[in-house]
């Protein structure tokens, strides 16, 4: 009795789960296998790499992967930086800092289109506007950049401030509260030891916070990597036309978007996209795991 | 190195408009003696911590002065100070061994006085020696015990040389049987250290087995200053009669009538000296004697064997202390009668002043 209880608790999740997560799983892995598949028709021609073999020459996919790997690059550490910086300098302050946190928090319960929206009216030129910033740069003496349609760089910047934007609330929110269960007291006995700021900060504070650095820094990978409706919000639908697709957004294209119809061919992307983030979260995790070992 | 606060006070502004500030250290002037151990002890609250802050320096005096030996530290910041403190959680650095937890303060060294690698093992070794945690050294905090973790505290303090140690609540955390043990450690470490040695602890046990000296301390206000002996026996205050002893003095309401303590309408004790008035009356547990023709008498509530000594747990219709208690050795396991007669010891009963709860001086008539 006492063994079938729990089982019998979880099987309500376990069903769901297995119905709307291991099944498609499942079937994701399967599809990606079978040639030329028809969801109409449940119809395919052949077994075979051919999906992969196709995707993987598919100048889309190729220039969806770069993109996403320049956005990981840039993205993941320079927001972990940025949210340290600013978690470090809430800690540090008394007055005002909880009006402070609850700014840097909004942009986590904004919504990802209105966001975008406000990057438009930043980076857009339309008919009656360059758009603030480029305003802001002919100020100084430069000519307009055309953010949104213009070169490949201009539109990678907008695309990285946009994601660092959107995910610093989370991270500065963690970071915080990580740097606020630092006991104080070790703070108090490096001072009276003569520990210098720096080395406070290097050998007190950063060790005793990196397991949550490091836990940023998967999730961060496995949101960038997953990253989509970012692109949506500030380049449109049509990312590929813009050269600014991800491969979640090439996933999707082929599945529903106006060359879709390709279930085989996404399955074979969405596992492509599988193999490199377990990659990239396994490196992540022996890395910590060794630092750790080593303090 | 001798410590001299002269006129020391500590105000915390109060955090909400209206409230009237908090004054944590109220004027406190006391000098140190060089290499002693100084207990301070006292009630949560009464500014113990923010004594032994104000002489580590991570707190600054409001008004007053710090001396150690001949320099002013009052406004040395705390890394000048030369102090090694112990927290009360230990406050070890988690991720570091044991021995880069002993280095990490000689690491800190600058300049002329900045050690070699070597040099920085020897003295974390000989620090380590001291204490005896050398068998531990490459373990993590996480992986010692609460007394270990305490030793390897000790020794990060010691490391350095500090000129003064300070302690604060050492013993807390530990359990009563490691609470005994370390408590010797502590002497036997200041003693061979021989570091002027300032502990705070609110357990009255504690300060007074192992102190060279106890402040006794209550919202801000020193009580008393002495030897533990002293101070236990002839206490300044009601409170410092009180504060000091387990089980504490069974305090009564009385009188000093015609050369006589009086509580109810019995003499207790005849006194010469001071005049008639109201008292209270303080009576140690050890100081009574079970005695048919004693002249006090009190109701027996239970009894409580307790190996050595036996426990008379009493009530008296003028008691002010909630419960009262007598030990009192007992030759014979007779059975104690519901009206205990007792007979009392001199020198363990005081008598304090009814308005002020000063102590009063008599002496005993003899019969």
């Amino acid at each position: 009795m006492r063994k079938v209880k729990p089982w019998l608790y979880l099987l309500p999740a376990i069903l769901f789960l297995a119905a709307f997560m291991v099944y498609p799983l499942i079937d994701v892995f399967i599809y990606s296998f079978e040639e030329g598949y028809n969801s109409a028709s449940q119809t395919f021609k052949g077994v075979g790499l051919y999906n992969y073999m196709y995707v993987l020459r598919d100048p889309y996919f190729i220039q969806a992967l770069k993109n996403t790997f320049i956005l990981v690059i840039i993205t993941v550490p320079l927001s972990t930086f940025i949210g340290l910086l600013i978690a470090l300098g809430l800690n540090s302050i008394k007055k005002f800092k909880d009006l402070f946190q609850t700014i840097f928090f909004l942009p986590y319960v904004t919504n990802t289109l209105a966001v975008g929206l406000v990057f438009m009216i930043l980076f857009k030129k339309t008919p009656y506007s360059e758009g603030l910033v480029n305003m802001l740069i002919n100020m100084f003496g430069g000519s307009s950049i055309d953010f949104i349609d213009g070169p490949y760089w201009a539109k990678m910047f907008v695309l990285c401030f946009y994601t660092v934007w959107i995910v610093l609330p989370f991270k500065i929110l963690i970071l915080t509260s990580a740097l606020a269960s630092v006991d104080e007291n070790l703070y108090k006995a490096a001072k009276i030891d003569g520990t210098s700021k720096w080395r406070t900060f290097t050998r007190i504070t950063l060790p005793m916070i990196s397991p949550m650095i490091f836990y940023l820094i998967i999730t961060g990978f496995i949101g960038a990597f997953k990253a989509y409706s970012d692109a949506v919000a500030i380049f449109g639908t049509d990312l590929n036309a813009a050269g600014m697709n991800t491969i979640v957004g090439y996933i999707y294209d082929m599945l529903y978007g106006n060359g879709g119809g390709y279930p085989s061919y996404a399955s074979a992307a969405a596992l492509i996209l599988f193999a490199v983030v377990l990659t990239i979260t396994c490196i992540n995790l022996t890395i910590s795991g060794s630092g750790r070992n080593d303090k | 190195m001798k410590i001299v606060l002269d006129h020391l006070t500590k105000v915390y502004p109060s955090s909400t408009k209206g409230n009237p500030d908090v004054t944590a250290v109220n004027d406190f002037c006391f000098e140190i003696p060089d290499g002693k151990l100084i207990g301070l002890l006292g009630p949560s609250g009464c500014g113990k911590s923010t004594t032994l802050n104000l002489i580590s320096g991570l707190e600054t005096a409001t008004s007053g002065k710090i001396w150690f030996g001949d320099d002013d530290v009052t406004r040395v910041p705390p890394e000048n100070r030369g102090v090694g403190l112990v927290f009360q959680s230990y406050a070890l650095y988690p991720h570091m061994t044991a021995r880069q937890n002993i280095m990490f303060p000689l690491e800190n060294f600058k300049g002329s006085e900045k050690l070699s690698k070597e040099e920085m093992r020897a003295k974390a070794d000989e620090a380590a020696r001291l204490v005896q945690i050398e068998p531990y050294m490459e373990r993590k905090p996480s992986q010692m015990s609460g007394g270990q973790q305490q030793r390897v505290a000790i020794a990060r303090a010691l490391v350095k040389l500090p000129r003064v140690l300070l302690l604060d609540e050492p013993l807390s955390n530990l359990d009563a049987r490691l609470r005994l043990q370390t408590r010797e450690e502590i002497r036997r470490i200041q003693q061979e250290t021989n570091l002027t040695t300032i502990f705070v602890t609110h357990d009255q046990e504690e300060a007074m087995s192992i102190s060279d000296m106890i402040v006794v301390m209550k919202n801000g206000i020193i009580q008393q200053i002495g030897k533990p002996q002293d101070v236990y026996d002839s206490p300044a205050n009601l409170f410092v009669g009180n504060f000091l002893g387990t089980p504490p003095m069974n305090v009564f309401k009385g009188r000093v009538e015609n050369g006589a303590i009086v509580i109810g309408n019995e003499r207790i004790l005849e006194i010469e000296g001071p005049e008639n008035q109201e008292v209270y009356v303080g009576i140690r547990p050890e100081g009574y004697l079970l005695d048919e023709k004693g002249t006090f008498h009190c109701t027996k509530k239970q009894v409580e064997i307790m190996g050595r000594d036996t426990s008379i747990v009493f009530t008296h219709p003028d008691q002010v202390s909630e419960s009262l208690r007598a030990i009192i050795t007992l030759d014979n396991r007779d059975e104690i009668p519901s009206t205990v007669c007792f007979k009392l010891k001199p020198n363990k009963v005081e008598i304090f002043r009814a308005d002020t709860e000063e102590r009063i001086d008599y002496k005993v008539r003899e019969a």
